[in-house]
């Protein structure tokens, strides 16, 4: 067996044979229907007709104008709020669970069941546990708290916090669990060199924990805020994207596939994308660099 | 004296968060299982956090055969199946050519993989649903599959990360040995990017069990239903009977955490590799 291709020919061969698949499917399924979307936001087609009437800057000038559409916003605010709170709950978690702790791996095992689960169970958990009757407002009852027990879906001014809680719920394993892995990832004489210079628990963790943490947090604010941003599953399940509970996605998805108005929804899609572009970078401007990206 | 104390308070500090953490996971998961083993009775009259009288183990056969919750393992089962494998070879065979090979449009693949990852699956379903109905897959399992497939850009920065760490010395060992460049890729890349396999696998397979979305779009049939849709319809015509709607969700959450239960110290290491890129 002297027959060899020359590795010249070989390497040309085995470059687009590699290739050739993975590309046709991320240019169909990723890059061509995002040239798509640009195009379709500028014409009012109605996702079936073989026309594409040219609306030029209408459908953005749209979003913009009508306070359905853009000002739901206000409703994925609440889910960056509980993003927020929900870094800081899985960083404090992550942080007890590094030090010296009994049955250690079995808090962090059952702390992390929440990210387990499926994600239609876990909303209609909610949805059971927040009804009038529910097992939330028994216990408020139970204990005393019973002017704090609410409607949780039907009163507008509390579903948007309610829905962001089960977001916080069902996601602060996985942030917990980055963080943790980073906190272990510092190394050992940077404390031993702490304690020899007689710094407090709290200077520890503020002058040598946190800084070397720096990136990963802005890793978990950037999936924080693009998932924020992004937030669909939990009002879409539990309230069938109704009005109250809105965002801007749950209102684009039925733009377009409830109203057929495929354009109007083609350009919200490009104003989000936009918007998480912006966030991004705009924070990674302010946090400074890193390399981590997500 | 005074150290000793504040250590002590420390101490009962951190338990007694950890510990309310703990509550705040298990008590919608007691609530669930309970109130799935209620009858219509037990749900009238008891509280929602009272233990039932007489467990009714009648709600998961409902649940199961009311949801089609087996069609509905099986179709998951499937799509998994075949995108995590799918995800595999295409993810290492990318890896492969961009992370050895210098070539024209070399750059120009990597920007459009960056690019790519900057776009929200979501927003593009808008356009998708038209490519998928004119290649005239719409409702069918296929649909899921290459959606999977086209759409997990991350994998491939997953692979990138972990090829780098292969030394090049064990690709030119093998090229003097005359081995050709698909046996390097077949006998030492592959077999060693296992790792970064084991973190797409499960990565892969965590999203798709969650994704309710894509299915619910272009898998309208309810014979194609995978466990997302086929919950979120069995809610429709159960919407009040709660116990139910709790049976047919802990029958759903069971796999994952099955899988969860013997996997876990891979899942922690998967979600750390595939958030934390260098």
């Amino acid at each position: 067996m002297n027959f060899h291709v020359s590795y010249k020919a070989q390497r040309r061969l085995l470059i687009i044979g590699f290739l050739i698949i993975p590309l046709v499917l991320l240019v169909t399924f990723s890059l061509y229907p995002a040239i798509k979307l640009i195009l379709y936001s500028f014409t009012s087609w109605n996702g079936l007709s073989t026309s594409y009437p040219w609306v030029g800057l209408h459908n953005y000038m749209e979003i913009f104008k009508n306070p359905a559409l853009f000002g739901v916003f206000l409703h994925n605010l609440s889910y960056f709020v509980g993003g927020l709170v929900q870094n800081v709950i899985a960083l404090g978690l992550a942080l007890l669970l590094s030090k010296k702790v009994k049955v250690r791996n079995g808090f962090r095992s059952v702390l992390f069941i929440p990210y387990m689960l499926n994600a239609v169970a876990v909303v209609y958990i909610f949805q059971f546990m927040y009804q009038d009757n529910g097992a939330l407002n028994t216990i408020l009852r139970a204990v005393g708290l019973g002017g704090l027990a609410a409607d949780w879906i039907g009163n507008n001014h509390v579903i948007n916090w309610a829905l962001a809680f089960v977001s916080l719920w069902e996601y602060f394993p996985f942030n917990m669990v980055i963080y943790l892995a980073a906190i272990q990832s510092i190394p050992e004489d940077m404390y031993e060199a702490a304690l020899l210079d007689g710094a407090s628990g709290w200077q520890t963790l503020w002058y040598v924990t946190l800084p070397n943490l720096r990136a990963i947090i802005q890793v978990n604010l950037l999936l924080t805020v693009s998932g924020a941003l992004e937030a669909f599953n939990i009002p879409f399940i539990m309230t069938n994207s109704a009005p109250a509970a809105a965002t801007f996605l749950t209102q684009t998805m039925n733009v377009a596939f409830v109203f057929n108005n495929y354009g109007l929804a083609s350009a919200m899609a490009i104003v989000l994308l936009v918007i998480v572009v912006l966030v991004i970078s705009i924070q990674r401007k302010i946090v400074g660099g890193g390399d981590d990206v997500v | 004296m005074t150290g000793k104390m504040t250590k002590f308070t420390g101490s009962i500090a951190k338990y007694m968060v950890l510990t309310i953490g703990v509550v705040v996971v298990i008590f919608p998961l007691y609530i669930a299982v309970v109130n799935s083993l209620k009858s219509n009775a037990d749900m009238n009259r008891l509280s929602p956090l009272q233990l039932p009288l007489h467990p009714d183990w009648q709600n998961y056969v409902t649940a199961w055969t009311g949801g089609a919750l087996g069609s509905a393992f099986v179709n998951t089962f499937i799509i998994i199946v075949l995108a995590v494998i799918g995800n595999i070879f295409f993810g290492t065979m990318v890896a492969y050519v961009l992370g050895r090979f210098n070539f024209p449009l070399k750059k120009v693949i990597m920007g459009a993989y960056l690019v790519a990852m900057f776009i929200p699956t979501m927003t593009v379903q808008v356009a998708i649903f038209g490519i998928i109905k004119n290649i005239g897959l719409f409702d069918t399992r296929y649909a899921m599959v290459l959606l999977y497939l086209g759409t997990n850009v991350v994998q491939i920065y997953i692979y990138m990360q972990f090829i780098k760490r292969i030394p090049i010395s064990l690709d030119e060992s093998a090229m003097l040995d005359g081995a050709s460049y698909f046996r390097i890729y077949r006998s030492i890349i592959f077999p060693l990017l296992a790792p970064a396999s084991a973190t797409v696998a499960i990565l892969q397979t965590i999203a798709i069990y969650n994704d309710l979305y894509s299915p619910y779009l272009y898998m309208p049939s309810t014979n194609l239903g995978v466990v997302s849709t086929a919950l979120l319809r069995f809610q429709g015509p159960y919407s009040a009977q709660w116990n139910l709607i709790m049976a047919a969700s802990v029958i759903i959450a069971i796999p994952l955490l099955l899988i969860y239960l013997f996997l876990q110290r891979y899942i922690f290491a998967g979600i750390v590799n595939g958030a934390v890129r260098e």
